[in-house]
């Protein structure tokens, strides 16, 4: 038990510094370079957990979300302040915020403990082998019990896509028409 | 192995979603309301390979796929939930295309009020 805790206490740790250094410092640049290590703890997490499927994808996920986000934000100024006129309202946002925290670690108390999962859909998916064939039961959850999650997934991904193209799109603006 | 073992890792992973919602509701730069939904996104994804994670009595836990060196019964008593783990794997990649769109946006605003504050961009004009 200990030799999992110990690394993912301090995993989460550097994450939550990461977090928070990305969210204060005024340069945007740093900013994202905080969310990519934020991701990249993650990725090293669900290596620790045994999820290396979700290892993989974020770290390929993360790449290409800190590679759009250094698109934006490189060569465009930034000219927001962040004044300290509504400091009532940070103050109070803060407090929300806090009473969230606080009320997770009332109700985690009650939640299924850590390291003991439930497994009763999961122990029925583990013991398909026979069913599927397939030796990773995580894809065989994806591709073969819930194919129709990943055809889901495929249209939010076109339908994102497609907004991008209308967005990014110099012909048909009202602006440059002729 | 103590009581607060049993649910501190939440505890830890609803720390990193606050900072993410403190970002969206305080911020008022598009990147950094932009960076809150993702921090938020990786809280949840994290969430939920935490809840699907198993440590067996005996023996260490194990990834859940199958091999020459651990299958048959030994491998269902050790493997971890991999129902979490092919839900957050879907949700992993919405989650790029989300902040893909949003990204778009922010940088569509940027092209014509030239700036990412959104104190000024809520003033509209043609």
């Amino acid at each position: 038990m200990a030799e999992v805790l110990l690394p993912l206490y301090a995993l989460m740790a550097f994450m939550l510094i990461a977090a928070i250094i990305a969210v204060e410092t005024r340069d945007l640049l740093s900013s994202v370079l905080c969310l990519g290590a934020v991701g990249f703890g993650l990725a090293l997490v669900d290596l620790l957990l045994k999820a290396p499927d979700l290892a993989l994808t974020q770290v390929v996920v993360e790449i290409i979300a800190v590679v759009l986000l250094i698109r934006a934000v490189v060569a465009r100024e930034d000219t927001t302040e962040e004044s300290l006129s509504d400091t009532p309202h940070v103050a109070f946002v803060g407090m929300v915020v806090g009473a969230i925290v606080i009320a997770a670690f009332v109700c985690f108390q009650q939640l299924v403990p850590f390291a003991k999962p439930l497994m009763t859909m999961g122990e029925a998916y583990l013991r398909s082998g026979e069913l599927t064939g397939a030796k990773n039961q995580v894809t065989a959850v994806l591709l073969d019990f819930r194919a129709y999650d990943t055809l889901g997934e495929a249209t939010v991904i076109f339908a994102a896509i497609i907004g991008c193209y209308a967005l990014l799109r110099t012909r048909g603006r009202i602006g440059n028409r002729r | 192995m103590g009581m607060i073992h049993e649910f501190f890792p939440y505890v830890l992973c609803v720390l990193l979603f606050a900072v993410g919602l403190y970002a969206i509701a305080v911020k008022k730069n598009l990147i950094k309301i932009i960076i809150g939904v993702m921090l938020i996104h990786n809280a949840t994804s994290l969430f939920l390979v935490l809840v699907g994670y198993r440590m067996p009595e005996t023996g260490e836990s194990a990834a859940p796929i199958i091999t020459r060196a651990l299958s048959g019964e030994e491998f269902f008593r050790q493997s971890v939930d991999p129902v979490p783990q092919a839900l957050v794997l879907t949700a992993i990649v919405i989650g790029l295309s989300v902040v893909a769109l949003m990204v778009v946006m922010a940088v569509r605003l940027h092209e014509k009020y030239g700036t990412f504050d959104l104190t000024r961009i809520r003033k509209l004009r043609g």
